[in-house]
């Protein structure tokens, strides 16, 4: 039995930069930081919400020996051109939340909105990943059109 | 012999990141008048290299993109609000009662008063994110995509 999603990896530019960003902008924290001599200097760094221990980012930068040179560019572009956003962040106040990141010097790359699904705005790390942060509300699904 | 200066590292990143941050512009700003200046001073590029360089990295021109953000916005209000036709021509950066009309007609089909009497009320796709949502509902070929004014960032 699968029991949870623990780790997801998310492809990052500069490792430093993205954990600056991840924890001193989106108030996430530091789980793991550790380079790894044995594996010819390879960084482990992981961090997550600290309301949520189970779940962390991987901030994975590719490059050799895992990734030759053109497949490293080839995630990277594809990173940089916002073709693999990662995901969504739940908040009780997305309003609230973005007036937070933004006295942080976080830049929305969409102004909060109201949807069907609740209040929701973006944001992205350096890199180009995109994170959608989503205030829900309850919908009942029923009721609507297909 | 005068001490090395030490800079801290600073990530390089490719134009498609600098383009990108020209296209959220569109999405945090697509309620107010966007015009190629704008978007390109917020890619760090000239405008004629930034129209190119929009469509050979995002496959459509950055006035065709604020074009679909807009149209997307207004299906969303004609679906879920009561608000005129005119109020949403405006909210969603319109200045034209008569352009909106027939950008709508051109891309949706259908006027948007018909569009709203056809689909009153959120939608199954209502649930999905809206940059899911907006990728997903684009034309393929955007060679007829196009608003009846001149275009300011085409």
């Amino acid at each position: 039995m699968l029991e949870a999603v623990s780790h997801v990896a998310v492809w990052v530019h500069d490792q430093d930069e993205a954990k600056a960003f991840y924890t001193e902008k989106l108030g996430f924290e530091v789980r793991e930081d550790a380079t790894l001599d044995e594996l010819g200097g390879y960084r482990w760094l992981t961090v997550g919400p600290p309301d949520q221990p189970d779940v962390n980012l991987m901030l994975t930068q590719p490059g050799p020996p895992a990734f030759d040179e053109d497949t490293k560019n080839e995630i990277l572009a594809l990173v940089a051109k916002g073709a693999l956003g990662p995901g969504i962040l739940r908040t009780e106040d997305c309003r609230k939340t973005c007036k937070e990141l933004e006295e942080r010097g976080v830049e929305l790359a969409s102004q909060p909105e109201e949807r069907f699904y609740g209040i929701d705005a973006t944001v992205r790390d350096p890199s180009g990943n995109m994170w959608r942060i989503v205030q829900p509300i309850e919908y009942d699904l029923e009721a609507m059109k297909s | 012999m005068a001490p090395a200066r030490h800079h801290p590292r600073v990530a390089t990143y490719p134009l498609a990141r600098h383009l990108l941050r020209a296209r959220d512009l569109v999405d945090s700003g697509y309620t107010e008048p966007l015009d190629l200046e704008a978007l390109a001073s917020a890619a760090h590029v000239s405008p004629r290299h930034f129209s190119r360089e929009f469509r050979r990295t995002f496959g459509e021109t950055p006035y065709q993109y604020l074009l679909t953000r807009r149209l997307e916005r207004a299906r969303h209000l004609l679906r879920t609000t009561d608000l005129q036709v005119a109020e949403v021509c405006l909210a969603v950066g319109f200045s034209s009662v008569g352009s909106f009309t027939t950008t709508f007609r051109r891309h949706v089909g259908v006027s948007p008063t018909s569009y709203r009497r056809e689909n009153n009320g959120p939608s199954a796709a209502d649930r999905i994110p809206l940059c899911f949502a907006m990728a997903w509902a684009r034309r393929p070929g955007v060679g007829a995509f196009r608003e009846d004014t001149t275009p300011g960032a085409d």
